[in-house]
């Protein structure tokens, strides 16, 4: 029950959240200098007056905000300036199932091994082996991916000839190897760091120190009283892993040529798409307010010492 | 192919490279094309091209910039078309007629010209689509290149309906263009795509979702299969199109790559036959290593400086700008700090066809005489090394511009000690401020010809034209442009635009810096293309040969 109305609450909650976001965005957006009519081979004033009518532009900026609000609440993201065939809810959805896949499959990559590296090494503390993890854990964090996804390149496509360079092509497995590991990398860096220094922790409190003078094995220890706790801060960290892997996802597209969100993103605030940008924007800020929302609940599972003190 | 990289690779590895190794004395492996005979087609027929970012739309008359163009010349066909090399041939019009007055066009329309979907292209066609054109419900951003047409600018503006457009169906398969006056480039202006026809009943069906690959009924030698945003456009053959018998392909993808590193790192992985630039850094490598891929033209574009002649310092001060302008040193922009093989330039018009632009005198001097004659220039403009001018760049981000930019300051700094700073705004921005003229001094320009006449220049100098950022007004340069307009095609109707040319670069309201040219890598399997003064590719001219490669890296 507790945990219903603490779902609940969250939702409401996350109303104003939106609603400022909204706004905010609205008013950068249209702030920017320059517009979506500015074209090189400048448009005759006539025609550039009709195109503005054509969008709204003319009335006052408050009233473009209701409207677009109005708009929204059906469910309607409004008509895209730079694609000027398609409604920006098209867009998104075609463009979203790219970036989901692409994030899916990172964070996945990211959660599995990153865990696992970090308890091996938390289990080998000091060893070489530890050593090595960490050293490569300290890189795969400092190495920004758009620098990582060019050297990939390089490396498996160009020089191996043995993994694309680039495209989508329908998402196939191939295409998506490089893209994906190069937005995981420093995730799982991070994932690594943060499990094994929470795993080492774990491994020398008292309660395990009392499972081992009961006699336990190492294995029933390890699986059952120690992986809990330990992957408490991981699971923490996956809102701010999802945000991470969203704002990654912009320039891993822009690299690798996938049709996802965050190339239109790039592209529809260059050409000063407004409606195209502001959908992305409010699509993604719903997307965070929901997954920190799941995260929330499922930190309650985990830990029921978090749930007892809502 | 990738078991034969694996096995080099291995034998690397197992043998070492040492100096035993006889790699350094085999010969490398080399690209063979073609088979035996050299000329053996591949079964794949199949051309990959990067077109620098996605068209913003694929409806003929609502569209904008080259990446849409590109496209749309495959899968539509105007009245006119063009040769590989750029020449004007017949294109759904088999001939046409010009009336003495050079006023109407009569075009005879193809018997075999068809849609894709079996429907005959008919001369009605043509009228509904100019209509539609310049129909301001349809919100072309490219409608005033209709204006020579008849009645075509009060349409536009809304002060007439469409109807009254001077184009008329005489029977099935004739159409008649009248024009408001004599326009000797006309018929290149029908390759444009603001000129293609659309077929009527699937516009009106579909309204502005006729372009969707499930609805778009085309009539040039490809048909729209797929067209994944941000990912690509995949063309398939049109086996209606009346000329289908000469078309060698089976598919086109244009891919919307921005990014010229990533559209070189494709090709290098062979993704791609076709990059539609190179990325500028890379240049010194690529000539190292893809010589023989890099294919460079001159191209139909004039980069230029150009000054805010309404606002002081440059406001009726001509003795200033000629100074800044003789004091460029262009083969160091276009040598140096360019290298691609631009045409360093003294005119603001790139030489197109018969009209060649005279060099002003100053052109033929030596640099030295040049910066001699600035500093002259400069004193009696009223400044001095003692008092010196200062002044603002505004440019677009961009490394090149960049370079030009820091190249020009320093020249102009050397030789008559101006201080320059330079500023660069993100491209949307920097539209906007060029346009108002409140801020700028100094700005970039840049200028591709929309079709291969010199007009297409000149106009844009002309007082009241929207793109004449440098705000320059010469009462003597607009008669001149009228004049040349009222006269037909021919000699007399160039000298007056090089008369006006000559008036202009005598007043220097903008510094010529190069002429364009247009950079591409091409795989050898590719042929059928040329290189043309304005970058126009059609591909039914394209064929894969048979090739095999082997790594040769």
């Amino acid at each position: 029950m507790s945990n219903f109305r603490f779902v609940i609450g969250r939702f409401l909650g996350a109303i104003p959240t939106l609603l400022i976001l909204i706004c905010l965005a609205f008013f950068l957006v249209k702030a920017a200098p320059g517009g979506p009519f500015d074209f090189e081979r400048s448009l005759p004033e006539e025609v550039e007056a009709n195109l503005r009518a054509a969008y709204n532009l003319d009335d006052p900026v408050y009233l473009q905000l209701a409207k677009y609000i109005g708009d929204l609440l059906q469910g309607d993201f409004g008509p895209s300036f730079q694609y000027r065939d398609y409604t920006v809810t098209e867009l998104i959805s075609t463009g979203f199932p790219v970036s989901l896949r692409l994030g899916f499959a990172a964070i996945l990559l990211a959660l599995f091994f990153g865990s696992l590296i970090g308890s091996v090494a938390a289990l080998n503390q000091n060893s070489k082996l530890d050593y090595g993890v960490m050293f490569f854990g300290m890189i795969g964090i400092s190495i920004p991916n758009f620098v990582m996804a060019p050297l990939l390149v390089l490396f498996f496509s160009i020089g191996l000839k043995a993994l694309p360079a680039g495209g989508y092509n329908g998402g196939d497995f191939y295409h998506m190897i490089l893209p994906v590991v190069s937005l995981a990398l420093p995730q799982m860096a991070y994932i690594a760091r943060l499990t094994r220094g929470s795993m080492i922790e774990v491994l020398s409190s008292n309660f395990v120190r009392t499972a081992k003078a009961q006699g336990l094995s190492t294995k029933t220890i390890l699986f059952s009283h120690v992986l809990k706790p330990t992957f408490l801060p991981v699971v923490s960290y996956l809102g701010p892993a999802t945000a991470a892997i969203i704002t990654g996802s912009v320039v891993v597209e822009q690299i690798f040529g996938l049709p996802g969100l965050g190339r239109y993103f790039v592209q529809g605030a260059l050409n000063r798409d407004y409606t195209l940008v502001m959908g992305v924007v409010v699509f993604y800020g719903c997307l965070i307010i929901l997954f920190n929302l799941i995260v929330d609940t499922l930190y309650g599972f985990i830990d029921p010492r978090i749930k007892q003190n809502r | 192919m990738k078991n034969r990289t694996l096995t080099i690779m291995l034998s690397i590895f197992l043998f070492g490279c040492g100096p035993n190794a006889d790699n350094e004395n085999t010969p490398k492996q080399k690209l063979v094309i073609g088979g035996a005979s050299g000329e053996e087609l591949a079964e794949n027929q199949v051309f990959r091209k990067n077109n620098g970012s996605d068209p913003g739309t694929l409806d003929p008359h609502r569209a904008e910039g080259v990446p849409a163009s590109n496209v749309l010349r495959d899968l539509y066909e105007g009245l006119v078309s063009e040769a590989a090399n750029g020449d004007y041939i017949p294109g759904v019009a088999e001939s046409w007629t010009i009336s003495d007055d050079g006023k109407s066009y009569r075009f005879k329309i193809r018997d075999d010209a068809a849609w894709s979907n079996g429907d005959n292209v008919v001369a009605e066609d043509f009228v509904f689509s100019l209509r539609r054109s310049v129909d301001p419900k349809t919100l072309s951003n490219y409608s005033s290149m209709l204006y020579p047409i008849k009645n075509a600018r009060d349409v536009v503006l809304g002060n007439e309906s469409p109807e009254l457009l001077g184009v008329s169906a005489e029977g099935e398969k004739v159409l008649l263009i009248e024009l408001e006056e004599p326009t000797p480039y006309f018929i290149s202006l029908l390759t444009h795509s603001t000129t293609y026809p659309v077929h009527p009943p699937s516009v009106i069906e579909h309204g502005s979702s006729f372009t969707r690959p499930e609805n778009m009924v085309s009539n040039g030698a490809f048909t729209l299969e797929d067209w994944r945003i941000q990912d690509y456009i995949l063309l398939t053959r049109n086996t209606k199109y009346w000329d289908d018998k000469n078309t060698t392909l089976s598919n086109v993808y244009y891919y919307p790559l921005d990014n010229p590193d990533a559209s070189l790192r494709r090709y290098r992985a062979n993704e791609l036959d076709f990059t539609d630039t190179t990325p500028s850094e890379q240049l010194p490598w690529i000539k190292e290593n893809l010589k023989e891929e890099l294919k460079i033209t001159p191209y139909f574009g004039s980069y230029y400086y150009g000054f805010n002649n309404t606002k002081p310092p440059f406001k009726d001060n001509p003795e200033l700008r000629m100074a800044l302008s003789l004091a460029v040193n262009r083969t160091i922009i276009t040598d140096i700090v360019l290298g691609a093989g631009q045409i360093p330039a003294f005119t603001f018009v790139p030489p197109v066809k018969e009209y060649k632009g005279i060099q002003p005198e100053w052109a033929g001097l030596t640099q030295e005489e040049r910066e001699n004659l600035a500093k002259d220039f400069y004193l009696k403009a009223g400044y001095s090394p003692s008092n010196p001018l200062s002044i603002e760049i505004i440019y677009n981000t961009s490394e090149n511009h960049k370079r030009v930019a820091l190249a020009v300051a320093s020249m102009w700094k050397k030789t008559l000690g101006v201080e320059t700073k330079l500023r660069n705004q993100e491209w949307k921005v920097f539209l906007e401020t060029r346009r108002l003229k409140e801020e700028t001094e100094i700005f970039r320009g840049g200028w591709i010809g929309d079709y291969d006449d010199p007009y297409t220049f000149s106009e844009l100098l002309h007082s009241e034209n929207e793109m004449n950022h440098s705000g320059y007004a010469s009462n003597d340069y607009d008669a001149l442009l009228k004049s040349a307009s009222l006269k037909p095609a021919g000699r007399d109707r160039l000298n007056d635009l090089l008369q006006a040319e000559q008036i202009m670069l005598n007043d220097m309201p903008v510094i010529p810096l190069y002429f364009y040219v247009s950079q591409h890598l091409i795989k050898p399997w590719v042929v059928g293309l040329e290189g043309n003064v304005m970058d126009h590719h059609y591909s039914k001219y394209v064929k894969i040969l048979k090739s095999e490669t082997i790594a040769s890296e």
